[in-house]
């Protein structure tokens, strides 16, 4: 077989799979983006351990991953984004607009955290980025 | 148990059955637990309490307020854009919920003891509704309200003038008590009107 018709078929593919990754709606599992304190932090923290968990900037996608979600597995209560969490306590947030969102955060060094709401991805570009953010940022 | 019955049917009559059984689960669910605008705290805590000097010329106690359900809010007169919002947010969503506001109390706890007495929170807090109630006190006392509540506030200096940076959030708390919900800085009357709606029904 020619070269030239390799490459075009290898092109080809390449074009249908980004067609397809661009086109095809989005469809998750769960609107949660979950952050925990696991237990025992608290004295890690106290024994010099920079223990940091929650990020002092979250991204959010409306319509996909919208929620977030605290929970405080530790033994005392932890001030956690934007609130005081008792142990064993959980707290769930939506966000229905897409926006940027402040909060006032003692746990971070720069006092504040921000959690940015970014719109559904309507564009097959669109699409194609978020689903490579996810890829990047899943879990191995 | 379940899911072998639905995954093994030995009768369509079992499997109608089993598929009639999960909708009363999940019509059941969703009536108990109606979504909230807000963020929810499982499972709520009961809302600290304490004794400050209140607006209304006697001692403020969230204690007192059990059978209603509490919007707490924290922030200072001299505040120009996150007290004001947020107050006639509140007023705007009482106003939607017509007489069942009447089982609402706005808590308005300060940050600023310096200039914040009880009368200038009166006269500040009856400019956006006559039924809103403050609360101040001791710098000791307002900052051991806020640890107790997770509330951030800094006094930052401008000349000879200072302001504060606080948290914006406020706690919605049920007729029995507990801290259910936060609600973040801008929200609209609509959502706090909705949120109201679903705790004061319970």
């Amino acid at each position: 077989m020619p070269r030239s018709v390799t490459l075009l078929g290898i092109a080809a593919a390449a074009v249908a799979a980004l067609g397809f990754v661009g086109f095809m709606p989005i469809q998750t599992l769960s609107h949660d983006e979950i952050f925990e304190i696991p237990r025992g932090t608290w004295a890690r923290r106290m024994s010099g351990d920079k223990v940091e968990i929650l990020p002092d900037h979250i991204r959010l996608t409306l319509g996909l991953r919208d929620i977030l979600v605290l929970r405080n597995h530790d033994d005392v209560p932890q001030i956690f984004g934007p609130t005081l969490m008792m142990p064993g306590q959980s707290f769930r947030l939506p966000f229905e607009r897409a926006s940027e969102y402040q909060f006032a955060c003692t746990a971070h060094a720069s006092g504040q955290m921000t959690i940015v709401v970014e719109p559904n991805p309507a564009t097959p570009w669109a699409r194609i980025a978020w689903r490579a953010r996810e890829l990047l940022h899943s879990p191995r | 148990m379940r899911h072998k019955l639905l995954a093994r049917p030995d009768s369509p009559r079992r499997l109608a059955a089993a598929v009639v059984a999960l909708l009363l689960v999940a019509s059941a669910q969703a009536a108990s637990s109606p979504p909230l605008k807000a963020g929810v705290f499982d499972p709520p805590r009961q809302a600290p309490d304490f004794s400050l000097a209140g607006s209304a010329g006697h001692e403020l106690k969230i204690s007192d307020y059990r059978g209603k359900v509490v919007l707490l809010a924290f922030g200072f007169t001299s505040c120009t854009e996150v007290c004001p919002t947020t107050l006639n947010t509140f007023a705007l969503a009482r106003r939607k919920l017509g007489p069942a506001a009447a089982d609402v109390q706005v808590v308005y706890i300060t940050v600023d003891p310096q200039r914040d007495v009880p009368a200038r929170l009166a006269k500040y807090l009856g400019s956006f509704d006559p039924t809103f109630v403050g609360g101040t006190g001791t710098e000791d006392q307002l900052a051991a309200v806020r640890r107790n509540y997770g509330i951030s506030a800094e006094k930052k200096n401008i000349g000879n003038d200072y302001t504060y940076a606080h948290s914006s959030f406020t706690y919605l708390i049920d007729r029995t008590g507990r801290i259910r919900a936060l609600m973040p800085y801008g929200h609209s009357p609509d959502d706090y009107a909705n949120d109201l709606t679903i705790l004061l029904k319970e």
